[in-house]
């Protein structure tokens, strides 16, 4: 990643955004996990669990996307603009999630308390899940977390 | 609390809440459970980016591991948020 110097104002850094990387990992393991937790909220709270489920899982899906979107697009043009562009786009996707749920909320096929657990449970989880990854990128560089493990037999 | 009581008393001596301001007692709650959830968040995302920038600022080379923490940081302190929403949801809309 390379940087152009100056002040606040127009330091930038250009090249391959790590926010984007990170959140096209979010995103590939939250499809991977959405049929289980669509089927754990079929179970437990019926045909609307399952649909207020795969909105819940598409809100924070959208929400990762937006937010590394938002501060990659900023850190091209200045540090300073990606500072500004974090924290509004915190108050920003605030405002759209409390819209996507205030949109659906006398619907039919909506049930809250599927809803709003599901948010909690995939933010949350997927956060978990990509944390362990990256810890250990950043303590082993070299290594490749998605790289086939050498059995004990094809170490020795 | 005994204040608090003697107050509930009263007002059911007197004929009961009224439905009406009641709910507006629920509303203001769950926006002030909301408002409050989501200053804290707020506080820590911008202490967590401006310490981010002061890192990269020190140190470009490692701006690309900063700003894969930085994103990481943002996202869990943005949880405490969501559980204030989704508390507020269920507390104002279920």
């Amino acid at each position: 990643m390379s940087t152009t110097a100056g002040d606040a104002f127009t330091t930038r850094f250009d090249g391959p955004a790590p926010e984007v990387a990170v959140s096209n990992d979010i995103i590939k393991r939250g499809l991977i996990v959405a049929p289980v937790l669509i089927a754990i909220a079929a179970v437990i709270w019926g045909g609307d669990g399952a649909w207020s489920s795969t909105y819940a899982i598409a809100i924070v899906l959208l929400n990762f996307a937006l937010a590394a979107a938002l501060i990659a697009g900023a850190a091209r043009i200045s540090v300073g603009l990606m500072m500004g562009a974090t924290m509004f786009g915190y108050l920003i996707r605030l405002a759209l999630i409390f819209l996507a749920v205030w949109l659906v909320k006398d619907a039919g096929w909506i049930s809250l308390p599927a809803l709003g657990s599901t948010i909690i449970v995939t933010h949350l989880g997927l956060l978990f899940w990509e944390m362990k990854y990256v810890a250990l990128s950043l303590s082993q560089p070299g290594l490749k977390s998605d790289a086939p493990q050498l059995s004990r037999e094809q170490t020795i | 609390m005994e204040a608090l009581s003697a107050l509930v008393a009263a007002e059911e001596a007197a004929g009961g809440f009224d439905p009406e301001a009641k709910n507006i007692a629920a509303a203001t709650n769950a926006g002030l459970a909301y408002g409050l959830a989501a200053i804290g968040p707020g506080i820590g995302i911008v202490y967590l980016v401006g310490k981010s920038v002061e890192a990269m600022a020190r140190q470009p080379e490692a701006a690309g591991m900063v700003r894969t923490t930085m994103f990481l940081g943002i996202a869990f302190t943005e949880a405490l948020a969501l559980i204030g929403f989704v508390v507020f949801i269920l507390v104002k809309f279920a």
